[in-house]
């Protein structure tokens, strides 16, 4: 009797999740309209930026429901090949790529620009699955972390060469179903003081920094006097954490390209500049923060309208949202994002099968990411990290692999009561 | 389920920390901070304001005496300046090829993207030349605005001056004016500044991130127009204005002319006066150090309003108002006059010979001594020892006239005059102190002094028979002619009106009988009563003063004229009083008279500059020239003004002297 209704092609499906795809993607619409120069929007047409978007969404909800289409287990079955495939695209991306202002990240077929890092997040997402749903390893021993490091850093590292460190930083946000699926909270706690060291190396002298480290180190230490083992592991702790202090100021200079250094001193507040790097930043901010408490209604955004924010329609599209719908309509879109995140992780947690809930997982990190780092750059509490805000952002790719990345979830939640 | 299901909450958790933090933000830069929003603002909207025109000025005969003419502020909007042709610019402006970079360098360092002047007040004919060839000039535009035009050149001090708001201007204003604009300064463009200004009108244009402009703003929504100032009309009489001025050239001191029954100030000669023109337009700042600050006549003091001057014997009609009023003396009360009046152990001479001479004749013959006796006599009425009450009682009753505080006319900077009350005396003379110590205050002279314009108000009092009304110039604001309050209340100086009427036979007698003081200023036809003085001026020769109204019945004009070390208040004085009332009430100044005026015209009465400061050895030529000058003079004055012909006696100037260095006032303080 199930398994007859498995059969039927949209049994089961998620619709509320379907309903906040299609909400965001009407919200996209709606304000990748309003930023472009008033004198496009006079006419309508395919050939503007928002003609095209209808187009990307119309495609992508096709894309979408199409998908639904597949049996949900050939996603597991052919998922090595689809990691293959986006992995052999952006080695292909380094080679026949074009360049885009300085980033070698778009193929170019015929009119239209595909950027294979945005498909390599669900071609890594569902291997990761498979092997954690094959394998079950628990992440105690080197191996598999090892071999999940591997599936995840292959990508990572190919995107890095292109360079683009906005969408390679997103694959960090597999830590969290490994973590989920019993990697060490360790791990996070690292990742986490990693950061914070990071920030705190430009805002303290590092001898300063030093000094804290090794005195908390010491006072844990006399705490646990008895414990060997502990005493040890906060030696390398303190060890690492020294070494990485001088490793961040001796890779900052050599290894980030000036525009990104400028993008961390300007967010971290220790260099203003109007006119350069923090023009984005600080043009953004304006035109979200004069939106103030409901916003200067559709069309109505002096700051959106008159090109005051760069490349508005696509990474900073949230300062429109911010500027012509005020603080109330942020306040909505983060909400969706928020029951969407929600959401995903509660219908992850109820999948039968590891495979589909790792990958549930893997949806939702990526998309926590893409949102945090977006919305948090727009209004200057992460530096510029060009991604885009997922389903509103302005771009083919863009949607159509988030929708992918989705529906192949919602199919696979469609199968939770099968096996995969 | 497993262990690993609670680590759901810890993802969701993060989740939620994050969102509540990024909500956090938003919440502080949308609602809490409006930084975000101005800085919106700065970014789309530029101003551009339109200036009206100030409201021009009528005289009481509607004749246009203070009007507008257009000149172009030639803008210049740094970022929109592309290369071009500086030299043809600079021709075209007519101003030097450094000029135009100096002018540039000058507008980039105030803003790029606003428009900030590049040259101020270019000449409606630089305009027409410079409008062919704009187009060449990206970046730059012209800005509409109007300057003065005084079109009779006199009145400097009356009208003041305008001139572009300082930072403490608009500090003060609380933001209402805005760099760039003017205001009026000084006289009445000062007073009348917010009738006179109009209102600015604002222009609303968006501009969008590449400096083009898109359009109104709001759909003009919050655009004004500019609305021009209002008109006045004053009470001034231009033709009297301005032979007021003509006189008074070449000589220091005041003139004032009151219409008595309104308090219309008819005429406010101020002089050494100054063309107002001068302090229009380009050349403001340098002419204003040249001729206002560089004179060392001091044209910028007001004298009809700021000097201070001892009425002397012009003060008498007053004393023997009060003394008809206190009943100290009746009309028929005589005093012998010994040629001097002896005040304790002091004399106060008289330059008479008399005898026994009654009011009528004490005020026509200007006798000292008669008027001290009244004086006397009010002090002394309650007995010897309640004097310091009975002088503060007169005090009190003087003051009512309008000595000793401001009249509130409607001109900047007017001052009280000195007129002690009896507290000052006692500090001086601790409680020991009668009517000798303070008997010169009876003639005007010690410790009193007055403006010009109190003094020609005193005449304005006594030609209404006992009330005034505030002087003031401004006799309609608006379309609708409206008046300020306090101009329209007569004030009641506290003396019948039938105590007047002996006085004013002495001051007919002053000027038309054979025994006055006055009696080459008598007028045809007109029936003149005046006063003369001589103030007695410590630092320097006497201050000619005569004050007046006529015509005796239902009089038209009030009058106070000053001339600063002139001599005696007949020679100078009273003519000047007599030429103005005469073209005031008829039109012209007639017959032989006119002659007479053309002579009074030429006198050149500035006295001598003497840095006291400085012990200047003078040579022996120029004290001699001086000596001579002296008494030249001197022997002019007891001739008779009649017998002078046209032809300019011997003066002096003070600039053909080597010694002459800048003084300090002249007048008393």
């Amino acid at each position: 009797m199930q398994q007859q209704q498995g059969n039927r092609f949209f049994f089961n499906v998620d619709w509320i999740t379907v309903l906040i795809y299609i909400a965001l993607c009407a919200i996209g619409f709606i304000n990748i309209y309003a930023s472009v120069p008033p004198e496009q929007t006079a006419v309508f047409g395919f050939s503007t930026l928002y003609g095209k978007q209808l187009i990307y969404i119309i495609t992508g909800l096709i894309l979408g429901l199409s998908i639904l289409l597949f049996d949900g287990r050939l996603f597991n079955v052919f998922s090595p090949f689809i990691y293959g495939g986006t992995l052999l695209l952006l080695m292909a991306v380094l080679v026949i790529g074009n360049k885009v202002a300085g980033n070698q990240a778009w193929i170019a077929i015929g009119s239209f620009k595909l950027q294979p890092a945005e498909f390599a997040k669900f071609g890594t997402a569902l291997l990761l699955a498979r092997y954690v749903g094959a394998f079950n390893p628990k992440f105690r021993d080197v191996k598999s972390i090892m071999i999940a490091g591997l599936i995840v850093g292959a990508p990572l590292l190919l995107i890095m060469l292109q360079p683009d460190t906005g969408s390679a930083l997103v694959f960090l946000a597999f830590m969290f179903p490994l973590y989920r699926e019993g990697l060490s909270g360790y791990f996070l706690l690292i990742f986490l003081g990693m950061i914070v060291l990071f920030i705190a190396d430009f805002l303290v002298p590092t001898y300063i920094l030093i000094i804290i480290i090794t005195t908390i180190a010491g006072l844990f230490i006399y705490n646990n006097r008895r414990k060997q083992k502990i005493i040890f592991s906060t030696v390398l702790v303190t060890v690492f954490a020294i070494g990485y202090l001088f490793l961040i100021k001796i890779a900052y200079e050599k290894v980030l390209a000036p525009h990104q250094r400028s993008r961390i001193e300007l967010m971290l507040g220790l260099k203003t500049d109007n006119k350069g790097a923090g023009y984005n930043v600080i043009q953004s901010q304006i035109a979200i923060g004069s939106g103030q408490g409901t916003g200067r209604g559709f069309l109505q955004g002096t700051q959106t309208k008159y090109g005051y924010v760069p490349e508005q329609s696509t990474d900073f599209i949230f300062s429109t949202i911010g500027e012509e719908w005020g603080f109330m309509g942020c306040a909505v879109v983060i909400g969706l994002y928020m029951f969407l995140l929600l959401r995903l992780v509660n219908l992850a947690e109820r999948q039968r099968s590891t495979f589909s809930r790792v990958y549930g997982y893997s949806v939702a990190c990526i998309l926590f990411f893409h949102v945090f780092i977006n919305i948090g750059m727009t209004i200057g509490i992460i530096p510029v990290i060009g991604i885009p805000l997922p389903l509103i952002s302005y771009g083919g790719s863009s949607l159509w692999s988030f929708t992918i990345l989705l529906f192949i979830f919602l199919k696979l939640d469609s199968n939770r009561m099968g096996f995969i | 389920m497993d262990q690993l299901f609670n680590r759901k909450y810890i993802v969701q958790g993060l989740f939620i920390v994050i969102a509540l933090i990024l909500l956090g933000k938003l919440f502080y830069i949308q609602i809490i901070s409006d930084a975000a929003f101005v800085s919106a603002e700065s970014n789309v909207l530029r101003k551009i304001y339109k200036y009206p025109a100030r409201g021009a000025i009528l005289d009481r005969n509607m004749k246009v005496i203070v009007q507008n003419e257009p000149v172009y502020d030639l803008m210049v909007t740094p970022n929109e300046v592309k290369p071009f042709d500086t030299l043809a610019l600079a021709q075209a402006l007519d101003i030097t090829f450094e000029d135009v970079r100096k002018n540039l360098k000058k507008a980039r360092g105030k803003s790029s993207y606003q428009a900030t002047p590049f040259l101020k007040q270019i000449s409606v004919q630089s305009y027409a030349r410079l409008q062919e060839t704009l187009y060449r000039f990206p970046g730059f535009r012209t800005q509409d605005r109007t300057i003065r035009h005084y079109p009779d050149s006199v009145g400097g001090q009356l009208f003041g001056y305008v001139k572009e708001v300082s930072p403490t201007d608009i500090e003060k204003s609380e933001g209402f004016y805005k760099p760039g604009d003017y205001k009026g300064k000084s006289g009445l463009e000062f007073s009348y500044e917010e009738t006179l200004r109009g209102e600015k009108g604002v222009i609303n244009t968006v501009y969008d991130a590449h400096n083009t402009p898109q359009g109104s703003y709001a759909d003009g929504k919050y655009d004004v127009n500019a609305v021009s100032g209002e008109r006045l009309i004053s009470g001034i009489d231009m033709r009297i204005q301005k032979l007021g001025e003509e006189l008074m050239m070449n000589k220091v001191g005041a003139i004032v002319a009151i219409e008595p029954a309104s308090g219309e100030i008819l005429s406010l000669v101020s002089s050494p006066g100054y063309d107002p023109n001068l302090l229009v337009g380009r050349n403001q700042g340098n002419n204003y150090m040249e001729f206002i600050v560089g004179n060392p006549y001091r044209p910028s003091l007001v004298r009809p309003i700021m000097g201070y001057y001892p009425p002397g014997s012009s003060f008498k009609p007053v004393d023997a108002l009060i003394g008809l009023q206190e009943g100290v003396i009746d009309p028929n009360t005589t005093f012998f006059c010994p040629h001097y009046y002896q005040a304790g152990n002091r004399k106060i001479k008289c330059e008479h010979f008399d005898g026994s001479i009654s009011l009528r004749r004490g005020i026509a013959r200007s006798c000292n001594t008669y008027f001290c006796y009244v004086f006397q006599k009010l002090i002394t009425k309650n007995g010897m020892k309640n004097q310091r009450q009975t002088y503060q009682e007169w005090r009190d009753k003087v003051a009512k006239f309008g000595f000793g505080s401001k009249l509130d006319i409607d001109m900047p900077y007017e001052r009280k005059g000195y007129f002690y009350t009896a507290d000052h005396y006692d500090k001086i003379y601790g409680k020991r102190w009668g009517y000798t110590n303070v008997i010169s205050q009876a003639i005007g002279q010690g410790e009193i002094t007055a403006t010009p314009l109190q003094m020609a108000n005193a005449m304005a009092i006594i030609a209404n028979r006992g009330y005034y009304i505030k002087p003031h110039l401004i006799k309609g604001i608006g379309d609708k002619n409206l008046v300020k309050k306090e101009y329209v209340v007569k004030n009641y100086v506290g003396v019948d009106a039938k105590h007047f009427e002996p006085v004013i036979d002495g001051m007919q007698d002053a000027v038309n009988t054979s025994w006055g003081t006055a009696i080459l200023s008598r007028i045809p036809d007109v029936v003149l009563c005046g006063k003369t003085g001589t103030v007695q001026n410590p630092h320097g020769k006497n201050h000619s003063v005569f004050i007046g109204f006529a015509p005796r019945d239902n009089p038209k004009i009030a009058i106070a004229v000053i001339v600063e070390n002139a001599g005696y208040g007949s020679t100078y004085a009273a003519p000047i009083a007599s030429y103005m009332i005469e073209k005031y009430l008829k039109g012209s100044v007639s017959g032989g008279r006119a002659a007479q005026v053309e002579w009074m015209k030429n006198q050149n009465l500035l006295p001598l500059l003497i840095d006291k400061t400085k012990k200047i050895k003078l040579t022996k030529a120029d004290s001699l020239l001086l000596k001579k000058a002296d008494s030249t003079k001197r022997i002019k004055d007891s001739l008779r003004i009649k017998s002078a012909t046209i032809k300019q006696t011997v003066t002096t100037k003070p600039k053909e002297l080597k010694s002459v260095i800048i003084d300090k006032p002249v007048i008393q303080k």
